[in-house]
């Protein structure tokens, strides 16, 4: 695997686990202001 | 200006995750995030645990995108000194594009969040902080005039007041003081460091205060403005937000930071690099061990 292909493996990697993360923060957001938090 | 980092001899292979981290100043976001976050502790009222916490991921983002922002623009600046050099844009690890997208994004998100999540004068606040900073301070005054860190620094006072914000809506006088400890706190920790690196703004063309009113001009400049820091620093004991102990350690930090002030002061002429490179030392100390006992004096229930 050249240097190329390296890194845009770990930037994918990074974005996916940024989106996980933003999915799980919405959620928690989200209960949270519909119990009047 | 050339968009393409790239060379005849290696193809652009992209930026490393860990290039995008560092184009976020994470340093210097570890301070804000904290002073935000102080901010937000003793605040009157109260505020959801994970809507604080959002409150204090939005600060950190909205701190990295200014970063990243400040690197796009400066990255010219960047190149010519040596501390700055390594960073990723002027090593031409990343694309100028790149880093102003990035930062953007970030700036939106956590605008957005904030609003969203939070309140809207929290969020009125982190954007009115990422404008000033990139506006205001980056490229309006910072290299047009000496008082660019003094005017500039108002970004960098503000996150206590959006962590204060956050949980009120509002912001009060408490958060006036937070504001105003970081505020004058600001110049002589900037001017330290840029007193023993006046040569590298010189060949940058930044007018810091050594390089356009001398060595001596700033260091009297550095003890006034050290001065101004008691009655800032006492304010949120006068104000009755801090208990007497948090006076005393107030005082305490403020006499060590007024002594080493006194110290680069002392040295005649250019000299005294070594007291100016023990004051930046101890400054990021100083303003950590002042939230730090804010907190605690806090979470004591100001008894202590």
């Amino acid at each position: 695997m050249d240097e190329r292909e390296r890194r845009m493996r770990a930037r994918n990697r990074a974005l996916l686990v940024v989106l996980l993360a933003l999915v799980a923060l919405f959620y928690v957001i989200a209960i949270v202001r519909i119990s009047g938090g | 200006m050339s968009e393409l980092p790239t060379s005849v001899l290696a193809p652009y292979a992209g930026a490393a995750v860990g290039d995008y981290v560092q184009i976020l100043k994470p340093r210097v976001m570890s301070l804000v995030v904290f002073t935000g976050f102080v901010g937000l502790v003793v605040a009157p009222g109260h505020l959801h645990p994970v809507l604080a916490a959002v409150a204090v991921l939005c600060i950190a983002v909205g701190a990295g995108a200014s970063g990243a922002i400040n690197m796009w623009y400066d990255r010219d600046i960047d190149a010519v000194m040596r501390r700055t050099a390594s960073r990723p844009l002027p090593a031409g690890r990343m694309m100028a594009g790149e880093a102003l997208g990035f930062g953007v994004v970030l700036a939106v998100f956590a605008v957005a969040v904030m609003g969203l999540a939070v309140n809207w004068v929290a969020a009125e606040l982190l954007a009115l902080t990422v404008a000033f900073y990139v506006f205001v301070y980056t490229m309006w005054l910072k290299r047009r005039t000496p008082q660019n860190i003094v005017i500039g620094g108002a970004a960098g006072a503000l996150p206590p007041l959006i962590g204060w914000a956050a949980v009120t809506g509002d912001v009060g006088w408490g958060a006036v003081a937070l504001f105003a400890i970081i505020f004058f706190w600001t110049p002589p920790h900037f001017w330290a460091l840029s007193l023993y690196r006046a040569g590298e703004y010189e060949a940058a063309g930044v007018p810091m205060l050594p390089v356009v009113a001398g060595a001596r001009e700033t260091k009297r400049q550095m003890l006034l403005y050290t001065l101004m820091l008691w009655p800032a620093t006492l304010a949120p004991w006068l104000l009755g937000i801090a208990g007497p102990l948090y006076a005393v350690c107030a005082g305490g930090l403020s006499l060590v930071f007024t002594g080493a002030a006194l110290r680069v002061w002392r040295e005649r002429g250019d000299g005294g690099e070594r007291q100016a490179r023990q004051m930046f030392a101890f400054s990021l100390l100083y303003l950590f061990l002042i939230f730090t006992a804010l907190l605690a004096d806090h979470l004591g229930g100001g008894a202590w």
